[in-house]
């Protein structure tokens, strides 16, 4: 039976997450020399038209269809054959199933956009499509199976992920640092400054993702009530932490900048993605604080062994979303959500251990296949630019364009 | 003739200009530049830790100067830009060998 209100939020909720992968882009392209700025914006924006067909073809099905031996789903719905105005009284009774297809798809969309801040700077824009378009089905669809599909092996096991700690961010950030290893370091990275081109293009992209991530938490409620409020606060409180703990570690090394206050309300929201359906305010704090701090340092550590994962998306979405996942395990109350479990402070270790499961597996899987596949299509189709290409900039070898 | 070319701190460039116009020296060019003297670069604030950035903002002012001013000139540069710390910047001095006013076609100091 539709619930209007319910529908509304959702509907919402999809445009606030679709919006993410546009300011992704913006976060992403501050970050970048000013001669990959259209490059940067155009890898996030060219996933928001490519996955959108994916997702409709066959990624849908392939997610949310009739399982197969907990791995992946079926073919049933190629072509949103049989997704329809009425709802899927298994994902989301009180709205179309329509809709829980499309604020899907918002996911699928932002997920692999996530990952391109390992390769900016150096990608071959034409490798990049074939890279994604593949990454998209052979790795996010079946991991968005596992964890959300009916029948999906880590939803049966018990595993929760309200809005995609496992699904978004741990994949996402394994996937950058094994493209990051299979593609190599920017042209004499370490060896010059590579300047921030436009921080408040990072600092605007960053608080609209801030925004979307109202719709991405509080929307994966799929409902309009007071599950969705819930976790639109533990998603603030989270990230409002994080971005003051980031500030506070980086002034009592030298200065509070807004390049690390932004970058921390980032690592607290990635953190407390798949806990917010299931935490307490106070919880939700606690969480990003701690994520901050991981993430902070997992970022001067990668820095220091010289590894070029340009944009820190394994620093901070993947550290941040191991954290988060772990971290439903300590924290996730029954009271706030009687759909979900306790964790280990609740009196509940055991959930503690199928959450350790949905991450490592999740973190293995999207690693080692993303490693695989970058590695085959590098050898046909190749990943990374001549570097006359790369010196000139992407914007203009890759696109024939010019910023500001 | 003489051509003076001053390489001062961005937030210096009104207290030059006010000195120089009081002093009768109106006309200038600036230009928005990059550089760096023995000092290199500074270190900024990056997301975690910090990186070196090689090349400061400054500004360069270029005025031509009637060849009995030119040290007046250089004094109220030199003046008006000081701070006394690392980073006040340098200035050129260059033979003219002639200045054309386009409008008129006249030549020489008269043109300046």
């Amino acid at each position: 039976m539709i619930n209007s209100g319910d529908t509304a939020w959702v509907l919402i909720s999809t445009a606030l997450v679709i919006l993410m992968t546009p300011a992704l882009g913006f976060f992403y392209a501050g970050l970048v020399r000013k001669k990959n700025v259209l490059s940067t914006i155009m890898l996030s924006v060219a996933l928001l038209a490519l996955i959108s067909l994916q997702w409709a073809f066959f990624g849908y099905s392939l997610a949310f269809g009739a399982d197969r031996g907990g791995l992946i789903g079926g073919l049933n719905w190629l072509g949103l054959n049989g997704v329809g105005q009425a709802p899927n009284a298994a994902y989301a009774p009180t709205i179309p199933h329509l809709a829980f297809m499309v604020f899907q798809l918002a996911f699928a969309v932002i997920t692999p956009a996530l990952i391109t801040g390992a390769f900016v700077e150096r990608i071959n824009f034409s490798g990049f499509l074939v890279f994604t378009f593949l990454w998209a089905t052979f790795i996010y669809d079946p991991l968005a199976h596992w964890v959300w599909g009916v029948g999906g092996w880590l939803r049966t096991l018990g595993a929760l992920d309200f809005a995609g700690g496992a699904v978004v961010h741990i994949s996402a950030g394994l996937a950058a640092l094994a493209v990051a290893l299979v593609i190599g370091k920017r042209k004499d990275y370490g060896k010059i400054p590579m300047e921030p081109s436009n921080i408040p293009f990072t600092v605007l992209g960053a608080f609209l993702l801030w925004f979307g991530w109202f719709g991405f938490n509080g929307g994966s409620a799929l409902s309009s009530g007071g599950l969705a409020a819930s976790a639109l606060v533990a998603t603030n409180l989270a990230g409002a932490a994080a971005a003051i703990t980031w500030m506070v570690i980086s002034w009592i090394h030298k200065r509070p900048n807004l390049l690390g206050l932004a970058t921390g309300g980032i690592a607290g929201l990635a953190a407390v993605t798949p806990a917010s359906g299931f935490i307490s305010p106070l919880s939700a704090m606690a969480i990003g604080m701690v994520a901050a701090i991981f993430c902070y340092y997992m970022i001067i550590f990668r820095v220091r062994v010289g590894l070029d994962e340009s944009l820190d998306v394994f620093a901070c979405h993947g550290i941040g979303g191991l954290w988060g996942v772990l971290a439903v395990g300590l924290f996730a109350e029954k009271a706030v959500n009687a759909a979900g479990a306790d964790g280990l402070f609740f009196g509940n270790p055991g959930q503690l251990g199928a959450q350790l499961i949905m991450a490592a597996s999740v973190a293995l899987f999207s690693f080692i296949a993303t490693y695989i596949l970058a590695k085959v299509v590098d050898a046909i189709f190749v990943l990374r630019v001549k570097k006359n290409e790369e010196e000139i900039g992407l914007d203009i070898s890759q696109h024939g364009e010019t910023v500001y | 003739m003489k051509k003076i070319e001053a390489i001062i701190r961005i937030e210096k460039l009104d207290e030059v200009r006010v000195a120089l116009e009081k002093e009768g020296f109106v006309g200038m060019t600036v230009t928005e530049i990059k550089g760096r003297g023995s000092q290199k670069g500074v270190m900024l604030e990056w997301r975690a830790g910090e990186y070196r950035v090689e090349f400061l903002p400054k500004l360069k002012i270029e005025l031509v100067v009637n060849g009995d001013r030119t040290e007046a000139a250089i004094r109220i540069i030199a003046e008006a830009a000081r701070t006394g710390a690392i980073g006040d910047g340098k200035i050129f001095i260059y033979p003219v060998e002639d200045v054309v006013r386009i409008r008129t076609g006249e030549r020489g100091i008269e043109a300046v």
